[in-house]
Order: C-alpha cells, then sequence, then structure tokens
C-alpha cells in the first residue's frame, strides 16, 4: 500500500465513528432536541459492544448492544427533557457523566480483555482500483454501513414526507402539533434514533478500530460529533466532509511525524490541526447567512409542550 | 426537573464513589492514584507495589484512584493526612504541588511524592530510571529489525519521555548503527485509537520494531495485528500481542515502599530523593519472547547484570546529539543534572523535536 493510499484509508477509518454520531445527532437535533450527552452515550455504546462481543463471539450482536445501550442513554434523557421539561444543555451534560462513569463501573472486570481483530470486507473488481481502490472498497463493514446511513438520512430529511415533518417540527413544533402531528412522540423517536447512533459509534471504537475496552477510550469524539454538526450548519454531506477532514488532517499529521523527513513543526500545532482545518473549512463551506438560518433548527434545545 | 436532580446526583455519584468506597475505613498507608488501576499500566504497576507493601509489613493500607491532577488532589490527600494515615504515596508528577502543601499541615506524616522535583521537611521524592530498561529494549530492537527503522509513539516532549526515547536509539545503535528511529507525538498520555492510528502509520512506512510512551495497551494489539515486533511498556504486555511482545520495560515500587514503609515505622525515615533502576529493582524487563535468539537473550541477560552492578550506563559517552554535537565526551557518564534537564534527539533519531 503506498503512502497516498494509507492516508486515505487510515482517513476513512477515522472518520467513520464521528459520521455514525454526528448524523445521529443531526436527526436529533433537526427535531429541536440538543442531546450534549453523545460522549456518554458512545461509552456505554462501546463497553455494551465490547462486553457482548465478548461474551456471544459476534462483533455484530456487539453493535446491537451498542445500539441498544445507546437507545437506552438517550431514553433516560428524552424522559427527562421531553416528559419533564428538564433543560436540555443540563440533562446532556449530566448523561455524558453519567454514561462516562458508569460504562467504567460496569467495564471493570473487561479491561484485561481483548477481542480478535476482525478483517475488512473486501468488494471484489471495485477494490482493485488504483489508489483509492483499497481506502474505499476494502474496509471494515460498518464503513459501508456510515454511507448507507448517509444516504437514507439524506434522502429521509430531503426527500421523504417523515422528513419534512421532522424538520417542521424542528422549526416550529406549535405550528406541528397545531395541524395534529404528535410532537412529543416524534422528538422521543428522533432522540432515541440519536442515542443508538452514538451507541454505534461507540461499539465501533471498541470492536472494530481498537479491539479493547479501557475507562475513557472515546476521548471526546462525541464531543467533536457534535460540534461538528453545527459546523456542518446541520447538512448531512457536510458532517461527512467534516468527519473525513478531521480524520484526514489528523491522520496526516501523523503521517508527517513518521516519514523521518524532520520537518520542522511543533507537533503540539500539528496535534491542533485537525481542530482548526475543521472549523475553517465548514466555516468557509457554511458563510452564508441564510442558509444558516435556513438550516438550523430554529426550536432547538427548548422544551415545547403541547398544549391541550 | 426532580429528575433531572435525580440523574446529575446518580452521575456524580458514580465519580465518587471509588473514592467514598476506597477511603471509608481508618487505615495507616494511603495511595493517591492518577488513573484508573485498570490491568497494564503505570497506575496497576503502583498497585502492585501497594499489595507487596501490605503482605510484606502487614499493614493497611488504602487507595483512590482517579484522582485528576488538581485541586481534588488536594482534597484527596488532606483527607488521608486528616484521618491519620502514617505515610501517604502520591504517585503522579502534577501532584507535587498539593502533597507539598498539605505536608505542611501534617509535619508528623510521611509524604512520597514520584516523579517530581520539589523536597519537603516531610516530603521525600522517588522516581525510576525507566531508561535503564528502555536502552535495553533499544538493543533487542536494534538485533532484531529488519528494515533498521524503529518507530516510538510518545505523549509529550518531556525529559522523562526524552530519557527513554534517547536510550531506545542508544541501545539500538550500539549493535545496529544503522538503526534509525522515528517518533510520532500524539499529544495525548491516553486515547487508545490515536495511539493505534499512529502505531499504524509508523508500520505502514517501514518500521518494524515499535514502541510507545502512552498509557494504552493500544500499540501493542496494532503490531500484533501487523505480524511486527512492539515493546510494551510499564507493565507486562504480552497478553495484548503474544507473537509482536518482545519485552516490556516494567517499574516495580514495591520493595521502595516497603523500606520506606519501614523506615518510618522505625523512627528513622527522612525525607530524600531516591531514583531508582536496575540496581534498587525498580526497573526490569518483561519475560523475553521465545522470538527473541537464545545468544541474545543471554547478552540481554549479562548487561541486565552489568546495569544492576552499577559497571553499564545507558549514556556513557560519547553521546552526540541529532545536530552532531557530543554532549558527554568519551570516558564519561551523563550526570544526572544533564538527563533531567534532556531537551534534544540523540543521533539516529530521524524526526524533529517539537519545539
Amino acid at each position: 500500500m503506498d503512502t497516498l493510499s494509507a492516508i486515505l484509508f487510515a482517513t476513512i477509518v477515522a472518520g467513520t465513528p464521528l459520521i455514525i454520531v454526528a448524523l445521529g445527532q443531526l436527526i436529533a437535533e433537526k427535531s429541536g432536541v440538543l442531546n450534549l450527552g453523545a460522549e456518554g452515550m458512545m461509552a456505554m455504546g462501546a463497553i455494551a459492544g465490547f462486553a457482548i462481543t465478548h461474551h456471544s463471539g459476534s462483533p455484530w450482536l456487539g453493535v446491537l448492544a451498542g445500539m441498544a445501550a445507546g437507545a437506552l442513554m438517550s431514553f433516560l434523557f428524552a424522559i427527562v427533557v421531553l416528559t419533564l421539561m428538564g433543560n436540555q444543555v443540563a440533562t446532556g451534560l449530566a448523561l455524558s457523566i453519567l454514561g462516562v462513569g458508569l460504562s467504567a463501573f460496569i467495564g471493570k472486570p473487561y479491561e484485561s480483555e481483548i477481542l480478535p481483530t476482525i478483517g475488512p470486507i473486501r468488494i471484489p473488481l471495485l477494490a482493485d482500483i488504483p489508489i483509492i481502490g483499497d481506502p474505499l472498497f476494502n474496509q471494515q463493514a460498518l464503513v459501508y454501513l456510515s454511507w448507507l446511513l448517509f444516504a437514507a438520512i439524506a434522502w429521509f430529511l430531503y426527500r421523504s414526507r417523515p422528513g419534512l415533518v421532522l424538520r417542521a417540527l424542528g422549526e416550529s413544533p406549535t405550528s406541528a402539533h397545531s395541524i395534529g402531528y404528535p410532537v412529543i412522540r416524534i422528538r422521543y423517536l428522533a432522540t432515541l434514533f440519536g442515542g443508538a447512533m452514538a451507541g454505534v459509534g461507540g461499539a465501533f471504537l471498541s470492536v472494530f478500530y481498537t479491539p479493547l475496552w479501557v475507562e475513557g477510550m472515546v476521548a471526546g469524539r462525541g464531543w467533536i460529533a457534535i460540534a461538528l454538526v453545527v459546523f456542518a450548519t446541520w447538512r448531512p454531506l457536510r458532517v461527512i466532509v467534516g468527519a473525513y477532514l478531521f480524520g484526514g488532517v489528523m491522520v496526516a499529521q501523523l503521517f508527517v511525524q513518521g516519514s523521518g523527513l524532520g520537518v520542522n513543526i511543533p507537533s503540539q500545532f500539528l496535534s491542533a490541526l485537525p481542530y482548526l482545518a475543521t472549523i475553517i473549512v465548514l466555516v468557509i463551506i457554511s458563510r452564508d447567512q441564510n442558509t444558516v438560518r435556513l438550516n438550523a433548527p430554529v426550536s432547538l434545545g427548548q422544551p415545547y409542550r403541547p398544549e391541550a | 426537573m426532580i429528575l433531572t436532580k435525580i440523574i446529575k446526583k446518580l452521575a456524580l455519584a458514580t465519580l465518587s464513589c471509588a473514592m467514598i468506597g476506597a477511603t471509608q475505613a481508618a487505615e495507616n498507608v494511603g495511595f493517591v492514584y492518577v488513573s484508573p488501576i485498570g490491568d497494564a499500566g503505570w497506575t496497576y504497576q503502583h498497585d502492585l507495589g501497594r499489595l507487596q507493601l501490605e503482605k510484606e509489613t502487614g499493614v493497611t493500607t488504602s487507595f483512590v484512584e482517579n484522582v485528576a491532577e488538581g485541586p481534588d488532589a488536594e482534597r484527596v490527600i488532606r483527607e488521608m493526612a486528616k484521618r491519620g494515615d502514617k505515610v501517604i504515596f502520591a504517585t503522579s508528577f502534577g501532584f507535587m504541588n498539593y502533597a507539598l502543601k498539605v505536608s505542611k499541615s501534617f509535619p508528623k506524616t510521611a509524604f512520597v511524592h514520584a516523579t517530581g522535583y520539589k523536597l519537603g521537611k516531610n516530603m521525600g521524592l522517588v522516581n525510576a530510571r525507566f531508561y535503564e530498561g528502555r536502552y535495553l529494549t533499544g538493543v533487542i530492537a536494534g538485533e532484531m529489525t529488519k528494515s533498521n527503522v524503529l518507530g516510538y509513539v510518545a505523549a509529550f516532549p518531556i525529559p522523562e519521555v526524552l530519557q527513554g526515547i534517547n536510550a531506545f536509539i542508544q541501545g539500538a545503535r550500539s549493535v545496529n548503527p544503522k538503526a534509525e528511529l522515528r517518533v510520532i507525538w500524539v499529544n495525548s498520555w491516553f486515547d487508545p485509537g490515536k495511539e493505534r492510528q499512529a502505531a499504524l502509520t509508523l508500520l505502514s512506512q517501514n518500521s518494524d520494531v515499535i514502541t510507545h510512551h502512552t498509557d494504552s495497551t493500544a500499540v501493542v494489539q496494532a503490531a500484533e495485528d501487523q505480524g511486527k515486533y512492539a515493546f510494551g511498556y510499564h507493565s507486562d504486555m504480552s497478553k495484548y500481542g503474544p507473537k509482536a511482545h518482545l519485552t516490556a520495560a516494567t517499574h516495580h515500587w514495591g520493595d521502595y515502599y516497603v523500606n520506606t514503609v519501614k523506615a518510618v515505622q522505625a523512627g528513622n525515615w527522612k525525607p530524600g530523593s531516591v531514583w531508582g533502576g536496575y540496581a534498587e529493582g525498580m526497573v526490569k524487563l518483561a519475560p523475553l519472547n521465545k522470538a527473541i535468539p537464545g545468544e541474545l537473550q543471554d547478552r540481554i541477560r549479562k548487561m541486565e547484570a552489568q546495569l544492576k552492578a552499577g559497571t553499564l550506563h545507558p549514556f556513557a559517552g560519547p553521546v552526540v546529539d541529532q545536530s552532531g554535537k557530543t554532549v558527554v565526551a568519551a570516558g564519561q557518564n551523563m550526570t544526572d543534572d544533564q538527563l533531567n534537564q534532556m531537551n534534544y534527539y540523540l543521533q539516529g533519531v530521524v524526526s524533529k523535536i517539537p519545539n
């Protein structure tokens, strides 16, 4: 594998958990629910995925378990903010802390366990294309799934009727309610979906990416995913661009350091570069104030109590 | 809203339950750990020392794990002193100022801080010469590499980490002058995803023997997956890569803990600075992998004996830095002051140092 191909390959792997989590959050936020608990939901997804894969031997059961764990966490969140009208920001932060702490508690016995590494799935013919063949078509199954997820969400949001309802809800829950849509129920579903995807992203980390479980292994990726949604101005394609850009710059700086070329850039700066580059690029592509306003869900973070 | 509060309380409770659980009973030796004990790593090695202390001296001990290097540390240390712990071991660099501050309020308690540089009237210092173990792993790496390219995943460019990197390449080049070392800084002590990515990067760029100075086992696992070699650090990490794991440079605090507590009990403890290596039994190698040829294993055993006897110094002159400047002349050894102020790479490291 030549260097360019290796960088691309690693970029796609590094971007995948961010894409899955951010797309899930995007759906929740489009309905008007801001869940800052992604880090905690990912951590729970990671330990659930790891534990179930360890006991069952099946990574797919693990991913399902991660999905369930993330959804369960977001269900807690939904009860507090949707039924009890709790503050979304505070509850999300609490969920984050709870998830990270609880996963550490549950995960204690699994710290010494290891999982076999899961090989990539090679797509015949396509994987033989020079340079891009290997990075794009000889990947972990979840990488392909993240693309399917993107396609499904893009279609759902902009081409389907339920997607339209979801977006309308995020703009004006009162109007949606007044024409007969069950605002709270739809928000529950959107929040659960966001949690489930965060769980899958966590399970990807612990089952596929670095097959191990240690406390704190999510290492801030949940927060990056949340920030990505905002900087991508709630557009799925930009989420993908941002996630790969972030992954790509991180991987590229590792390659620069490891090349032995002796490029004299402080490594602290190189480590900050993925954040900088992602923010700058996304700010530039989303600089048009009107589109930002059009895409940002107006009711984001606000509790909604349906009138009788 | 009530539920919000309950959830917040729950979250706080999960955070602090480890602390409460561990500090309830009044015991007489306290340990403050920066990270969870886990199954391998820095804190795990300290905890092995604690268990040895309990076994050999019969004292009771207690510990608080996952203590952040901030005001929390002072609270934990003060609590231990208040309830009457005779000796308190603070095992992370960032606890230094807090331990020192608390030690002033409790002059009858013995404090020991690991890896720092501030001595107090009743606060001693301890550190280990990790670089001695690194040197030996470097020798093994120099012999085992086929590509002559070695790789190192490192956290932050502080002297302790640079000592390890430089000892590793010194060892490698002592047996293989063609060996070169590439370093990737991940700017984090703990991010398994990034550590693995850095390891895979090194392996894809020709390195065939790699090691790390970060806290997870991800680097060893990455080498195992790629069919290359790696060294563990802190702890024996062989179960994370049975084929890849050649050995590990490990730390052992138990003897020191036992001696310190015995001295305190006998009333003749003096706060001093201990920087122990092979000679003190504080640095060792994990069992050597079968992949290492017997002849090389014998040589390593001999070098271990020389380190113990003090006849082998990893930074024995001539030591030449990356720019070609001689930092230690032939016939001399690097001094402890020089070691503590190390801020450069030695010859053989091809990356540039971040500054």
